[in-house]
């Protein structure tokens, strides 16, 4: 009998194998859209509104058509002649492409200039002339929503106002009825200020249009190559079969790729005009203040508590500030993506939440950044809102968390907005956390260290997420569903090729779909190279987003595996000249049950159904998987911080951070790690320094990385991982959660806790993020909350 | 980047260099360390028709000091140059804390002094630890060499004495008379970030009694703030609690910030009177400033931030630091 394989040598589940789109990267050999050059390619850039509210009297491009080397210059006017000025969004409303009429926020793109090299484009633009009629700006809602405030899309009939959506879920009167049996109710207020995905990589396309084959090829920066293919086709009316999408090497995404954006379609119109390639590459600045932002939402909420700490329900209201246009890009039927999430740890009998949205002079957007659909959002104000209900009812934090967690029996669990969330060990995750973190000895340190006037504090935070849109019932996108799909065609020597529908921006698909492959056929994972990104090539998919991979297309690589293996059983069973009931399998190998010594393996299956199949067969061993997924999955995290403060200045630094991610199985425990850390990082970015906000004037703080502060590695703590309990999932094919947001959704509320928790004596309730040393410093001078976000306030 | 087109001049002598600023007049521009004036080319903030690269001019990547004590720096010495700088460390304290403090280490190893102190952004650090220890700038032009008071040679914000065919080639700090000791204490939201708030001070003593004194704040005011009723205030007499607390008040007062995302106002100004007092007062032992922050803001679960002595030691009397990088 042979030796079975060792699945962690040939780099199968639970492999910590190196990254091996590393080497290309590390070398500097990666294929960025900005490293593509194509024959005869113009270049484009974008002249931007300055102002954040206006309206357009004239565009006056003609110094811009005389400079030489200028092909073209696109306006809105020009759009608008063939029905392009405006485009429709995924959230069902419609954005500008090139402003006609107004500007709605600065940094809105105004016109287009197309010309032989960037230096000449960018002179270009700076000669055209716009005269804009200033108008009253909006910035939150409250101004959104003040009488007499003026109408931002007096494009649109039937809106008279800035409101987009009202929106509700849950039990309106059932919750009411269990505030009326409420011994405390507990309140909160506070705002999740606008951040950004802020990818190394920009955005930017090479749209290259062949009159002679009448084939449009857009080389982009997309997580979702197959609905860029989509709305291509329904936006510009091209036959699909002539548009290929190819999504290269991506410089992260993070949820701000997933949109169509205005200079994708300028750089496609172009290319169609000039019949030649145009390449458009976002600068970082254009980036940060147009693209998909993410949060800006205001919540005010209250919860209803029995004394012994049971929380009886949960009433919620959200202001979401989406900007100028309503273009979130989330696949669900929510008009507040998945914020109704919140909670879904805690088992909870009721629950009302009401939502609006509205319009602002900013740049439209909301969804974006490492979040499965405002479960950020979600996440933060739950753990926020249990820190302030525990200090209301004198219970321990911990312990208030575990009296009210779902318990482990009781999956699948209906939560009270009506998720089924799917399987969890929560207070296990909490005890080795607390563990870790030293919970009882930090207690009597920071009692000891506040009678010498230092102040310690300790945050804790836990998150589940809804991950894996969708199922196809409830999520989809224009009408698509959301599934995903994977193909594979093993070739005759047992090497073979995946590709799926979904877009590695940095998660490492080239390594773990091949570890899956590896899992569930025994071929090393060395021998898989793995595809996507290219519409010509790759099978149908959503694309990357919402921690979506693993859940739904790598489910689909596990399920076309397993079609794979089911066909070479059959080879194996002709080879071994035994019928396929007397056949079983071990890792990369057929054997016959009552002779186990009698064998193929995997790769000798390969070769015979090239070779040597039985009559009546079809030859060659390829297959393609749709996978939809039965249910979201449900990572479960808890995230814990110490942090010192400083009385003096309202400087803070974290002690110590852990982290337990429950995440189900893991197919490689690195980039699990990996993933972890980021998403700590900017979990600890936001809640210290990372925001995007705007004078009154709609001038846009934080549009460049001078003011939009990535935390580097000098400021960043060092995290404490911790991966010992593991829940997989009951209905993923290899019990697989997704992980990718898991740290950035449930990680501020740890860190604000935590500052929170040092400064209690104060009797401060929020400080709303980021907690910038002023801020903090403000509310333990005057004991005062401190809210909004900092320019709001005024000077003197 | 795609700057607006200019021409570019590499000259080998200084009088090369003056010639072709002579000729560019208001339209040129000198390139040293280019980590001010090519981000602002980037962004088309400035659009100069000519730029005059000195990086190849011969002799000017030194730091030295004179057998008086005096210390020179040339105009390509690099902030990375002054940050590993024996010298610095061992006679130059307030320079030697704010040198690991200027912008990242990516920045330092291109940007020079003598190019900040030209820049005269009111964020930056050189120009105030210049101020606080009296510094000068020496200028080169087509009539020869002066030499400027750093007091006259910012003249407002990104204004500078210079005129369009000079060039700076040194900064010069004048050789205490007494036992210097001070330092430079930052306030920034991340390393990179411009100045929050930033605080330079530098004290000459004798004979147990404080002769020379220079305060000067970063990031407070439409300029570099030098301090300078702050400073008297600690002058001619031995360094008190007292007199320290009169000093910050001083210099708080002095102060002119605004309220921006990178703070209110009024924390600014509290901030300049903390810092004062955290500098001043380390030297003295007893009254070690209280609170974390320090340990150049690292956290990373060491034990940074474990309060009140975390900070750096350093800063009066010793030679070694002063510095420290909050938030």
């Amino acid at each position: 009998m042979s030796q079975a394989l060792d699945e962690i040598k040939i780099g199968g589940l639970g492999a910590s194998r190196k990254r091996v789109e590393d080497d290309r990267f590390i070398r500097g050999r990666g294929n960025y859209t900005d490293d593509i050059t194509l024959p005869g390619m113009l270049h484009m850039e974008i002249l931007r509104s300055p102002l954040a509210h206006a309206r357009i009297k004239s565009v006056d491009a003609s110094k811009a058509w005389d400079i030489p080397g200028v092909r073209l210059v696109l306006t809105g006017e020009m759009m608008a002649t063939r029905n392009l000025a405006w485009m429709p969004t995924l959230s069902y409303d419609t954005q500008a492409v090139l402003a006609t009429d107004k500007v709605r926020f600065q940094g809105q793109e105004v016109a287009c200039v197309i010309a032989d090299d960037p230096y000449i484009a960018k002179d270009a633009c700076e000669a055209i002339d716009v005269e804009y009629e200033p108008l009253p700006v909006i910035v939150n809602p409250v101004q959104a929503q003040a009488d007499g405030a003026p109408v931002i899309r007096d494009d649109k009939e039937n809106q008279p106002d800035n409101v987009i959506y009202d929106w509700e879920v849950g039990d309106k009167a059932g919750t009411d009825r269990a505030f009326e049996q409420a011994d405390v109710i507990s309140k909160l207020k506070l705002h999740y200020p606008r951040s950004h995905p802020s990818p190394i990589e920009c955005c930017g396309s090479i749209a290259d249009f062949n009159r002679a084959t009448s084939k449009l090829t857009v080389y982009m920066t997309t997580q979702a190559p197959h609905i860029i293919r989509a709305a291509v086709a329904l936006v510009a009316e091209l036959p699909e079969h002539m548009i290929r999408i190819v999504s290269p090497d991506i410089g992260g995404g993070f949820g701000n790729k997933v949109p169509v954006y205005p200079g994708y379609v300028c750089s496609i119109l172009a290319s169609i005009l000039l019949e030649r390639p145009v390449k458009w590459i976002e600068d970082k600045s254009g980036n940060l203040i147009s693209t998909g932002f993410a949060r800006d939402m205001y919540l005010d909420s209250e919860m209803a508590l029995r004394k012994d700490g049971k929380i009886l329900g949960v009433r919620i209201h959200a202001d979401a500030d989406h900007g100028a246009f309503f273009s979130d890009a989330q696949p669900s039927k929510f008009k507040i993506g998945l914020l109704h999430s919140a909670f879904a740890a805690y088992d909870i009998p009721a629950g009302h939440l009401t939502a609006r949205g509205t319009y602002s002079n900013k740049a439209p957007g909301g969804v974006a950044y490492r979040c499965s659909f405002r479960v950020t959002e979600a996440m933060f104000f739950q753990e926020r809102m249990m820190q302030a209900a525990a200090v209301d009812l004198g219970i321990d934090q911990a312990e208030f968390r575990r009296m009210n967690f779902v318990q482990d029996e009781q999956f699948p669990y209906r939560t009270a907005f009506g998720f089924l969330t799917d399987s969890g060990q929560y207070a296990k995750c909490l005890d080795v956390g607390l563990k870790a973190v030293g919970y009882e000895e930090f207690r009597q340190q920071q009692a000891e260290a506040r009678k010498r006037g230092r102040l310690l504090g300790l945050g804790i935070s836990t998150m589940t997420e809804p991950l894996g849109a969708g199922n196809s019932r409830e999520y989809d996108i224009l009408g698509i569903k959301m599934f995903d799909s994977a193909e594979l065609k093993v070739h005759m020597t047992g090497k073979a090729i995946l590709r799926t529908g979904a877009k590695s921006q940095g998660q490492g698909h080239e390594t773990t779909w091949a570890q899956i492959v590896a899992h569930e056929l025994g071929l090393p994972a060395e021998d898989v190279v793995v595809e996507e990104g290219d519409t010509d090539t790759a099978p149908f998919g959503m694309g990357t987003y919402a921690s979506r991979s693993t859940p739904v297309a790598g489910a689909a690589v596990a399920m076309v595996s397993r079609k794979i293996r089911a066909k070479a059983r059959k080879l194996a069973a002709h080879l071994l000249e035994v019928s396929e009931e007397d056949i079983e399998w071990e890792l990369g190998r057929f054997y016959v049950r009552s002779a186990p010594d009698r064998g193929v393996t995997i790769q000798e299956c390969a070769m015979a159904a090239y070779s040597n199949m039985p009559d009546g067969m079809e030859p060659g061993l390829e297959n393609t998987a749709y996978y939809d997924p039965p249910n979201l999955t449900w990572p479960f995290a808890v995230y814990i911080v110490t942090v010192e403060v400083d009385p003096e200045t309202g400087v803070w630094d974290v002690l110590n951070m852990v982290a337990v991610d429950d995440c189900g199985v893991r197919i490689n425990p690195m980039i699990v790690e990996g993933q972890i850390m980021g998403g700590l990082t900017e979990a600890y970015a936001m809640s210290s320094t990372q925001f995007i906000t705007f004078d009154s004037e709609g001038n846009c703080v934080g549009s460049n990385y001078m003011d939009y502060m990535l935390p580097s590695a000098w400021e960043t703590p060092g995290f404490e991982l911790h991966s010992e309990v593991v829940t997989p999932s009951p209905h993923h094919p290899i019990g697989a959660k997704g992980v990718g947001e898991c740290a950035a959704v449930g990680g501020p509320a740890a860190f604000v806790n935590a500052v929170m928790d040092a400064i209690s004596d104060t009797g401060v309730r929020n400080i709303d993020m980021p907690l910038l040393p002023d801020r903090v410093w403000e509310a333990i001078k005057y004991h005062r909350d401190v809210s909004g976000a900092p320019p709001v306030r005024a000077d003197d | 980047m795609y700057p607006s087109r200019f021409r570019y001049e590499a000259p080998r002598s200084i009088a090369e260099a003056i010639a072709l600023l002579r000729e560019g007049g208001d339209d040129a521009k000198v390139l040293a360390g280019g980590q001010s004036l090519v981000p602002l080319m980037k962004l088309r903030f400035a659009s100069p028709e000519l730029i005059v690269d000195i990086n190849n001019l011969p002799g000017l990547d030194y730091h030295r000091e004179d057998p008086d004590g005096t210390i020179r720096i040339g105009a390509l010495c690099r902030h990375a140059d002054l940050e590993r700088s024996a010298l610095l460390k061992a006679r130059q304290p307030v320079m030697a804390a704010a040198a690991p403090l200027i912008a990242d280490p990516i920045v330092r190893n291109r940007g020079t002094l003598v190019g900040s102190l030209c820049h005269a952004d009111p964020q930056g650090d050189w120009a105030s630890v210049v101020t606080a220890l009296g510094g000068f700038v020496v200028a080169r032009g087509p009539g020869g060499r002066r030499t400027i008071p750093i007091a006259d040679f910012v003249t407002g914000p990104f204004q500078n004495a210079l005129a369009p065919d000079e060039i700076a080639v040194e900064a010069i700090i004048p050789a205490p008379k007494g036992a210097l000791a001070g330092g430079y204490l930052k306030l920034e939201r991340r390393v990179g970030d411009f100045a929050t708030v930033g605080v330079a001070v530098a004290t000459e003593s004798s004979g147990g009694k404080v002769t020379r004194a220079g305060i000067a704040l970063t990031g407070v005011g439409g300029s570099t703030i030098n301090a300078t009723a702050a400073a008297e205030a600690l002058v001619g007499q031995p360094l008190s609690a007292e007199s320290i607390r009169q000093a910050a008040d001083l210099a708080a007062e002095a102060a002119r910030p605004r309220t921006d995302h990178r703070g209110s106002a009024e924390y600014k100004r509290h901030m300049v009177r903390t810092f004062v007092v955290r500098i001043l007062s380390r030297g003295d032992g007893g009254e070690a400033a209280a609170g974390n922050g320090g340990e150049a803001g690292a956290g990373n679960g060491s034990e940074a931030g474990a309060g009140g002595g975390t900070q750096n030691s350093a800063g009066n009397g010793t030679a070694d630091g002063g510095a420290e990088r909050a938030a």
